[in-house]
């Protein structure tokens, strides 16, 4: 049996080592923090999978392998909730809503009813929205232990405060999921802060992450457990490892407060940051230096892009083969 | 061919670099249209140590004059902090400024424009001044000692084109020989056309190209107009009439209004 290691357990690299496992490889996966996986930038995560929505900023290959990850998603998790997004503008700004559409697909257009049947919380608030009923959304706090526990049971080797880089591993083959940290094997990969918030409200009731497009500052609003929600998140061309600035954080609490005024009375549970791994043209890449593989620039699409990146792994150590677009060889 | 402080461009499209899809679809961009200036923002949380660094040396790489900006400032002084940051980290004397004095429209505070453009000119700055059409602000700023200006089109981001094409014609009529580049509100590469054809010598343009569905060729279809723009301007431009003259002569021919049938 071949052995891999797999470096960083991060949602890139929990799901290279589970499909790997599944694959029959020997896995062995390390990670520099401890075991609530809440060091990295996964754990900050919104968790949408939302690959029509992204086709807003992203390349065909993004939205096309989203589109797969979402079936590899749905496969693994039984009880997934594919709720689909919606997406919303001010009513003032209906150019924002038209630009959005015509840079997306798979979406139905509704009119300020059908957004109050769909979601209830919003009526009267929007004249119209984008449904984009196929996509789904995971609460990543609760996807990467999961995937932690499965990598486990499927016989994954799990060493945790261990800091190494392919350089160290004497594996058959060794798969760098570091995300920013292997910038010192790629110095062009940038790091592009993200800022989020946790509010707690008893008041709003989503099914759904709703994006609020502003010509200034958008958002999404991630449901999760037990009335909380996610808001996010800021883009700032900063490698900076500071927490939230106070003028992100009116950002985004203004614009939550303009989705829905019960925001106002949300209590703020969190408010943290987290450094996107990105590529100069924002596109993930399988790089390969002969039996070393380096999984990373998945900038803001770790939680869309990670299960057809593993896959894209598995056929690529079963057979050679590989999504052209994705792989560089060095 | 235009001078701005003494440096010669023939490239009349100066690219913003901000909300582009990525660096490369602005590295293509720029290719494409084969843009001699970019002017950047230096977002004040992005500023500091090793922070905004990456981005900017991907624009460094680029092989073009980088104009820092003090976009998003409201003040004088947090403009001249900026552009104080700006010339550490660019090595340039360059700067667009811009003091922002309503939320709404983001129209330039014109008065602490001219405070702020006044210090940085005296502290040896080149200063590029986001200003509206008025025509005594003008004055004021180039008495400030700036040698360049940039009125807007229209607010910033809108992309309606040339708001008051009658106080752009003044400002250009005024000042003859001062480099003026309308900056703000170009949203289509026909509104780019239009500013060169007045005889402005320059566009800034970014929201139009980076939210395009592809800002590499919408990046080349400015460059284009702006030069056609350009051409128009130097070849003269015809005068619009009320009386229809046709291009070829009539008289005689079946069916004129000249040959009885009519």
């Amino acid at each position: 049996m071949l052995s891999i290691t797999v470096i960083g357990a991060g949602i890139a690299g929990l799901w290279q080592a589970c499909s790997l496992a599944k694959a029959g490889f020997a896995v062995r996966l390390l990670e520099q923090g401890d075991e609530t996986l809440s060091g990295g930038c996964s754990w900050r995560a919104g968790g949408m999978l939302a690959p029509y929505c992204e086709a807003e900023v992203a390349e065909p290959l993004v939205v096309r392998l989203g589109l797969r990850s979402l079936e590899l998603w749905r496969n693994w998790l039984p009880a997934f909730s594919q709720n689909g997004s919606l997406v919303v503008a001010p009513s003032r700004d209906p150019a924002s809503l038209q630009r959005f559409g015509r840079l997306t697909q798979g979406y139905e257009t509704l009119d300020g009813a059908a957004i109050a049947r769909l979601e209830p919380a919003l009526a009267g608030r929007f004249n119209g929205a984008l449904y984009y009923p196929t996509e789904a959304h995971v609460d990543p706090r609760q996807a990467l232990p999961r995937l932690l526990r499965e990598a486990r049971e499927l016989g994954v080797e799990t060493v945790f405060h261990r800091s190494a880089k392919l350089s160290d591993v004497d594996s058959d083959w060794g798969i760098d999921c570091r995300g920013l940290a292997a910038q010192d094997a790629w110095p062009e990969l940038r790091g592009v802060k993200g800022e989020m918030i946790l509010v707690k409200s008893a008041d709003v009731r989503l099914q759904r992450p709703v994006r609020l497009l502003h010509h200034r500052h958008p958002i999404y609003v991630v449901p999760r457990d037990e009335g909380i929600f996610m808001i996010g998140a800021t883009s700032l061309e900063s490698e900076s490892r500071g927490g939230v600035s106070v003028r992100s954080a009116g950002e985004l609490l203004t614009q939550a407060y303009s989705l829905h005024p019960a925001f106002a009375e949300a209590e703020i549970l969190e408010l943290n940051a987290g450094l996107r791994p990105a590529f100069p043209d924002h596109l993930p890449r399988i790089l390969s230096r002969g039996r070393h593989l380096f999984v990373n620039g998945l900038y803001r699409h770790g939680f869309l892009l990670s299960p057809a990146l593993a896959e894209q792994v598995v056929q690529y150590l079963r057979r050679g083969a590989v999504e052209p677009e994705l792989f560089h060889e060095y | 061919m235009f001078k701005v402080y003494d440096i010669r461009l023939t490239n009349r499209l100066i690219l913003g670099t901000a909300q582009y899809p990525s660096p490369e679809h602005l590295r293509q961009a720029v290719h494409r249209s084969q843009a001699e200036v970019v002017t950047v923002s230096l977002r004040r949380e992005a500023a500091g140590p090793g922070s905004g660094q990456r981005f900017w040396e991907l624009i460094q790489s680029m092989g073009v004059r980088v104009l820092p900006n003090t976009a998003g400032c409201r003040t004088v002084q947090e403009a001249i902090t900026t552009a104080q940051m700006a010339r550490e980290i660019f090595s340039t004397p360059w700067v667009k400024l811009e003091v922002i004095g309503d939320d709404a429209t983001l129209q330039p505070d014109v008065f602490g424009l001219v405070e702020a453009a006044r210090s940085l000119c005296e502290d040896g700055f080149q200063v590029f001044p986001y200003t509206t059409e008025d025509l005594v602000v003008a004055e004021r700023l180039l008495a400030a000692g700036c040698q360049v200006l940039m009125p807007w089109g229209a607010p910033i981001g809108t992309g309606r084109g040339l708001n008051n094409v009658y106080g752009l014609r003044q400002l250009r009529a005024h000042f003859p020989e001062i480099p003026l580049i309308v900056d703000a509100g170009i949203g289509a590469p026909s509104h780019a056309a239009h500013a060169l054809e007045l005889g402005f010598d320059a566009v800034l343009v970014n929201t139009a190209v980076a939210k395009a569905g592809d800002p590499p060729a919408m990046a080349e279809a400015f460059a284009q107009a702006a030069q056609a723009g350009r051409l128009a301007f130097e070849a003269g431009l015809m005068e619009a009439h009320d009386l229809a003259t046709p291009s070829t002569p009539e008289f005689g021919t079946p069916f004129s209004p000249w040959s009885g049938h009519a």
